[in-house]
């Protein structure tokens, strides 16, 4: 068979398509490269934090001293009522959710090449991103200032709380932050038209990486805040 | 079908799982405000969570529309790390329990709350024991 007749069989779906791609000296992946390469990184990221929280399930187990209750510690009180347990936290759980849910529209927008409002949507998507580190700030700030917590040492339980606590929402936080930065840059050259010859793939790229921020939210909200 | 073109699909999709993870969000938050313990909390929280994750990984981070070999490559080293976490999860609680046997640690001890130490009145008390759990 030429090389003709191969390409022109069109791609088969399914395991057939993954021998299929998979098989002899040719392209694999049919996406753009930017769009591989940046669910390669996601990957590699994953790994990093299931590092993290195999560590923390490790050391929480193992440790003899009472975990601190989560609860109780990231309580709130609003407008002068009793403390609301996790009140803050479920407000950053809703707040990037709903960065998630613009961005989602930002890239139908982009394929749409509808500029103006593909650069607003990636924008009110910074924007619920710098809420999200605002907020991580003033509970990293009271944790630190009002409640004594350090990474060596607390005084409500097991001294590793600090520890997981800061590096794991620490590392998260920059992931936003650096999210944030990286949408900008991506709805500015969006607004000037950077990519109308390139195409607008750049902002689903873009915004993988946004989801993918949320995504370890979902599990740092179960396994750290709620279990 | 193929991604060659772009993902591009009705918005009505992204709206409606928009809310759904709102809901599920609220759900998990609910379980923690209502105060479910045991294994009816483990079993409601990580069904949440999955969920969740699994609509943002689906539906917005369109990995349902892909094609299988990019799938697989995202997917398949996570599940390899399923079997990492199952293997510290055993080692972590036979840690644990040479500790509690042979080093005389409390097993009943219970964590402080912030209202222990600071002298707040209530609201704490429910929270003090379920550490006991």
């Amino acid at each position: 068979m030429s090389e003709a007749a191969l390409t022109q069989a069109g791609p088969q779906e399914g395991m057939d398509g993954l021998v299929d791609d998979w098989s002899s000296d040719k392209q694999t992946y049919h996406v753009p490269w930017g769009k591989a390469m940046m669910w390669i990184f996601l990957v590699s990221d994953t790994f990093i934090f299931t590092c993290f929280l195999t560590a923390y399930l490790h050391v929480r187990l193992t440790t003899t001293e009472p975990w601190p209750v989560q609860g109780a510690i990231f309580a709130l009180s609003l407008f002068g009522s009793d403390p609301i347990p996790l009140i803050l936290i479920a407000l950053m759980t809703f707040i990037l959710i709903t960065s998630s849910g613009t961005m989602a529209l930002a890239v139908n927008m982009g394929y749409r090449k509808d500029k103006e409002k593909a650069f607003w949507l990636i924008c009110a998507t910074a924007f619920f991103g710098l809420c999200f580190v605002g907020m991580q700030m003033f509970e990293w700030s009271k944790l630190i200032l009002d409640e004594g917590i350090r990474p060596w040492q607390n005084p409500f339980g097991a001294a590793q709380f600090g520890s997981i606590f800061f590096m794991i929402t620490g590392f998260h936080g920059l992931h936003v932050s650096g999210g944030v930065i990286y949408l900008m840059w991506v709805a500015l050259r969006v607004r000037r038209g950077y990519y109308d010859d390139k195409g607008y793939e750049i902002v689903e790229i873009v915004g993988l990486y946004w989801h993918f921020v949320d995504l370890v939210w979902v599990f740092i909200f179960a396994f750290f805040y709620l279990l | 079908m193929s991604s060659e073109a772009g993902q591009q699909h009705p918005l009505g999709i992204y709206y409606k799982i928009w809310i759904l993870l709102f809901v599920l969000s609220g759900f998990s938050y609910a379980v923690d405000f209502y105060e479910v313990q045991g294994a009816m909390r483990w079993t409601l929280v990580l069904l949440f969570m999955t969920l969740k994750a699994g609509f943002i990984t689906a539906i917005f981070m369109h990995v349902v529309w892909e094609r299988m070999a990019l799938v697989a490559t995202i997917l398949g080293p996570p599940i390899v790390l399923l079997l990492f976490i199952s293997f510290m999860a055993i080692e972590g609680n036979y840690t644990e329990n040479a500790r509690f046997s042979y080093m005389g640690h409390d097993r009943d001890a219970v964590a402080l709350t912030p209202e222990d130490l600071h002298g707040g009145g209530h609201g704490g008390e429910e929270h003090g024991e379920e550490a006991e759990h």
